[in-house]
């Protein structure tokens, strides 16, 4: 379900993130990693590990989880979910692709 | 054959069986052996049942002895009947349906009875207790039904229960009489805290609450309490404690007090002929409920049985642990400790640790642990021993927790542990033991020496130890072993995987994962295992997958605490010259460098560098990129050697100078690091490196497989060459067979004790066309790789015809104030 378009932030083209790799996005005081999928989906989150503050950018992405550089907790892309054992949990942020290019709904 | 004493037993439980084992090992010919089992199956493994109920196991998976072992041990087997006479006179046992068996010498193993409270009710449908296998499928089954369960007893048996039935999906409450929950094993700090742990799960707890009476027609359908309160509840589990099964043996003039009393070799004390062990045994006025006493007394049994000679029991201490998943709890002793006793504490309420111990005279006599209880078993040990621990007493508490990733992680806990440190209680199973059966047996996973030693058979509670002891005594080899799978998202090993790679000609990631079978898209583990692979495999014919390495590798530089980055270029051999330094200087100066540090390698370390600042530092700098951060050669670390040393017998800087530019821009399984000193005086340390030359008079002493990080390992001698250019050609034989055969993270250290220095040294030193084949083999793959990263990545960034496009850079997004 899209929301209003108003609360969609136009952030790059599509291209503009490397393939099963993430980039990092400043928006205000808001540090977000924007990860483009091996089937070229596009998850945020919140770019700061509920573990240690790891940058998840740098993360390697598994399937539809990425793993924090720091010490390797595995966050899930779509809920931000830390899986089992470690435990916590990520903002996440909703993205939609639109002629090629990426939005980030920041609400 | 005739001439073989007849052996009854009667019981076929834990005990029992494990008296029987101890027997047919002492000696296998002297009985001919017929066991009476009153339930249907062949002896499993009792204290599973918890983790069965909780789905944590299945049934299949807890059977001890399958009927087959008693077959193939000429073992008498009926199961299912129940012995209800044992007529000493003439030396003979009768079961309910009438069979009967004749006995030279009789075992009692009958366990104990679960303790059914006799309050109004307690007859009713839908009470039951929790003991067997028959109970867990009945509780299996009412869940189905039903769904108000209440468990009266907050000890170990019944919080087991409940967290089972919550497993299964009901609601659950336990009653209990006492304030603190398991109060026969903690105090009220960690019963507090075991409670709210066990809260968060979902459990209920009524505490210091008895109950009076069980309601409900036929079936059960709640509880009344002494203060007059209600509990609705369709199913009542009863965990109050055992009574030792003895009627039998009282009913046939044996002595019973709290059990079927019995002297030191486990010989009743009225009749010679008859032996009891387990449960239903009273031994010097205890009878044990826990299996790591009785299988003590099955040992003392048969050594006795069979005349092996006078040992006795003297009675054992015994230690608790919870098998809920998630809850760790370890007690021993006295563990609350008489007022003004001295005791250390430590406690951490945020992270739900909690660790107290009790000491007398700098001893420990009792010691609860709660959320991490690691270090328990060797407390328990100093205990027992009455280890004097004055010196350990200010940093005990502090566990040894994790190392990095070091190629051979997580083994510090085990690898620091005693001789006699008992691994497994249950089956009294010292670290030495498992050592042992590694090393004389050969063998490489838990199963195997669960199978050899018994360590993990019984609660399971030491698995993870013995995987470490596994991991410390083999080295790396053991977590990548023959038989374990690289990871969870595949069934092949790292042979397996490297093998398929080479034969299909694999060369991309993604394309080993879909031909393989992968289970997923691949973790951390296997990817980066699968693009090493790959890339040493078919250097000409692949790329390598930047998505497949993790952030220092992808980056070409150490990822900090803080997300920034450090930055060190390669000083060969570590000698620099002034401009050097002043051209360092200079760029740290521009880029305002947080922290400038000489490493412990010989060369600087530019700390705190922002990622977007990575490739511009690097196109200042114009050094070589140092890869600090890879699986790749790190440095060379010389001494000054014969240019100025007054020992110096060779000139050591040169040629680590030498190798460090040969070797330079090659991916290895794990890190690799040399050292060269110029005499044996040995400044630059190189005893300790993946491949260490010490220069002796005319010539040089290469030696191996040496480590000086999370576990110090000293080189082995490898051979002594005479010139720096059998040095440099041995090192690249050395160095590509290590590259062929190592598996992903494993360093020269536990690569050359799993292959062994003999095999290297024929096929390296000794061989000397194979030392060819594999100087050839290195040299093809460095000449694809002769480009420096830095340098690519710099060329990548520019290369690349979008304005902000660089990774390295994050994008910005300025702020718009919504009107
Ligand atoms: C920078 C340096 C410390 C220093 O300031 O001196 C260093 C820094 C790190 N070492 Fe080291 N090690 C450094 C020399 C050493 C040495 C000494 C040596 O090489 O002579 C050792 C012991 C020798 C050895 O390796 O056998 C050493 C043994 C380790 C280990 C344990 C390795 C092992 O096999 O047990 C690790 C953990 C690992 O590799 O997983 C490690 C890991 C690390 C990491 C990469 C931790 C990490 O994963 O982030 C550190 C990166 C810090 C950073 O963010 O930059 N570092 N490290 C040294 C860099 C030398 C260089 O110029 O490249
Ligand atoms: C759910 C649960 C969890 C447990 N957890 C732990 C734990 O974590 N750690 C621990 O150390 N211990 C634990 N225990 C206790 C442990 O299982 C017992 O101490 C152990 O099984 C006792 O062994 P035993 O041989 O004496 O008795 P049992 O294993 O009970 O064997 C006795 C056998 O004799 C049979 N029998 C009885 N009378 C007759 C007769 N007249 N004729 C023929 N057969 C007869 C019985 O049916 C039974 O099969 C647990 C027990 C349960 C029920
Ligand atoms: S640099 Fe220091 S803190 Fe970091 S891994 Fe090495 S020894 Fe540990
Ligand atoms: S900061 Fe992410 S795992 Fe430690």
């Amino acid at each position: 379900m899209t929301k209003a378009t108003e609360n969609w932030i136009e952030i790059c083209s599509l291209d503009e993130i490397p393939p099963s790799q993430a980039r990092t996005v400043n928006i205000g005081n808001a540090s977000i990693a924007v990860f483009r999928l091996s089937d070229d989906r596009i998850k945020a989150l919140e770019n700061r590990c509920p573990h240690k503050n790891g940058p998840l950018a740098e993360g390697i992405i598994s399937g539809d989880d990425v793993l924090c550089p720091l010490h390797n907790w595995r966050i899930h892309l779509e809920d931000g979910q830390v899986a089992a054992p470690d435990q916590g949990c990520v903002k996440t942020y909703s993205t939609k692709i639109e002629h090629g290019i990426v939005f980030l709904d920041l609400e | 054959m005739n001439n073989k004493k007849k052996l009854v037993m009667i019981g076929n439980g834990m005990a029992g069986v494990r008296a029987i084992e101890e027997i047919l090992n002492a000696n296998p010919d002297m009985f001919e052996i017929t066991i009476f089992g009153a339930e249907k199956y062949p002896n499993y493994n009792r204290i599973m049942l918890s983790p069965v109920l909780a789905g944590d196991t299945t049934i299949e998976d807890i059977i001890l002895n399958e009927e087959q072992w008693y077959a193939d041990n000429d073992i008498t087997l009926h199961l299912g009947k129940r012995i209800k006479e044992i007529q000493r006179g003439y030396k003979k046992v009768i079961a309910e349906d009438g069979t009967e068996a004749e006995y030279d010498k009789l075992i009692i193993a009958t366990g104990s009875n679960p303790f059914i409270i006799p309050i109004p009710g307690h007859d009713k449908k839908g009470v039951m207790a929790f003991r067997d296998i028959d109970d867990c499928d009945a509780m299996v089954e009412a869940a189905k039904t039903y769904k108000k369960a209440a468990v009266i007893g907050g000890g170990l048996l019944g919080l087991e229960a409940a967290k089972g039935l919550l497993h299964l999906g009901m609601e659950t409450t336990v009653i209990h009489d006492q304030a603190t929950l398991m109060n026969m094993q903690l105090d009220t700090v960690a019963g507090a805290m075991l409670r709210s742990e066990l809260e968060a799960q979902g459990m209920a707890f009524k505490t210091s609450t008895l109950t009076t009476e069980v309601l409900g027609d036929e079936r059960v359908t709640g509880l009344k309490f002494k203060d007059g309160t209600t509990l609705d509840c369709d199913l009542l589990i009863m965990a109050v404690g055992i009574r030792p099964n003895m009627a039998l043996a009282k009913d046939s003039g044996l002595f019973c007090n709290r059990g079927i009393v019995v002297n030191d070799y486990m010989q009743t004390v009225t009749d010679p002929a008859v032996y009891t062990v387990g449960e239903c045994a009273e031994h010097r006025g205890i009878a044990y409920g826990l299996v790591a006493p009785l299988f003590e007394q099955a040992k003392i049994l048969a050594y006795m049985i069979t005349g092996q000679g006078l040992k006795t029991y003297e009675g054992s201490v015994v230690s608790t642990k919870l098998k809920i998943s998630g809850v760790d709890v370890f007690s021993a002793g006295d563990f609350m400790g008489t007022p003004g006793a001295d005791i250390i504490e430590l406690m951490d309420k945020v992270g739900g640790v909690y660790k107290k111990i009790i000491l007398e005279d700098d001893k420990i006599k009792g010691l609860v642990m709660f959320g991490d209880t690691a270090d328990g078993p060797t407390f328990f040990q100093w205990m027992q021993d009455r280890k004097d621990i004055s010196e350990q007493r200010s940093t005990m508490l502090f566990a040894a927790s994790g190392l990095g990733d070091a190629g051979h992680s997580g083994i510090d806990l085990a690898a620091s542990m005693a001789d006699q440190t008992v691994v497994c209680g249950c089956n009294g199973v010292s670290k030495k033991d498992v050592v042992d059966s590694i090393v004389k047996g050969g063998l490489t996973t838990r199963k195997e020496i669960t199978a050899c030693t018994k360590a993990a058979g019984s609660c399971g509670g030491c698995a993870g130890l013995v995987d470490q002891i596994l991991a410390s005594t083999l080295g790396t080899a053991f977590v990548e072993s023959e038989h374990d799978p690289m990871c969870g998202c595949t069934e092949l090993n790292h042979e397996q995987v490297k093998k398929q790679i080479k034969n299909k000609k694999l060369t991309m990631v993604r394309e080993v994962m879909s031909v393989l079978d992968w289970k997923s898209e691949g973790c951390h583990v296997c990817r980066p295992a699968i693009n090493y692979y790959i890339g040493m495999l078919w250097p000409q014919d692949s790329e390598d997958d930047r998505t497949s390495r993790i952030a220092n590798e992808k980056m070409h530089a150490n990822i900090q605490k803080d997300g920034t980055f450090s930055v060190i270029p390669r000083i060969y051999g570590g000698e620099t010259t002034p401009d050097e330094l002043i051209h360092i200087g200079k760029i740290a100066k521009k880029y305002a460098i947080p922290t400038v540090k000489i490493t412990g390698g010989q060369r600087i370390d530019l700390l705190g560098v922002k990622k977007e600042d990575l490739t511009a530092i690097w196109k200042d700098l114009d050094m070589p990129c140092g890869y600090a951060y890879g699986k790749a050669l790190r440095t060379v670390k010389t001494c000054v050697g014969s240019n100025w040393c007054r020992f110096g017998t060779q000139d050591s800087t040169s040629l680590g100078i030498h190798l460090e530019k040969q070797l330079d821009r090659i991916w290895f399984p794990a890190k690799v690091k040399l050292a060269v000193s110029g005499c044996p005086r040995n400044c630059a340390e190189a005893t300790i490196k993946d491949f260490g030359i010490v220069g002796v008079e005319g010539g040089w002493e290469i030696s191996t497989g040496g480590n000086g990080g999370v576990h110090v390992v000293v080189t082995e001698l490898l051979c002594i060459v005479k010139t720096a250019e059998e040095v440099e050609q041995v090192a690249k034989a050395y160095l590509q067979h290590y590259r062929e055969t190592g598996r992903h993270n494993e360093r020269c250290a536990p690569w050359q004790k799993r292959v062994g220095l003999e095999r290297i040294k024929a096929l390296v030193v000794d061989d000397l066309d194979n030392r060819k084949a594999l100087i050839e083999r290195l040299d093809l793959y460095l000449a694809q790789q002769e480009k420096d990263p830095w340098v690519a990545r710099i060329e990548d960034a520019k290369k690349d015809g979008l304005k902000i496009f660089s990774e390295y850079t994050p994008i910005d997004i300025p702020v718009r104030v919504e009107s």
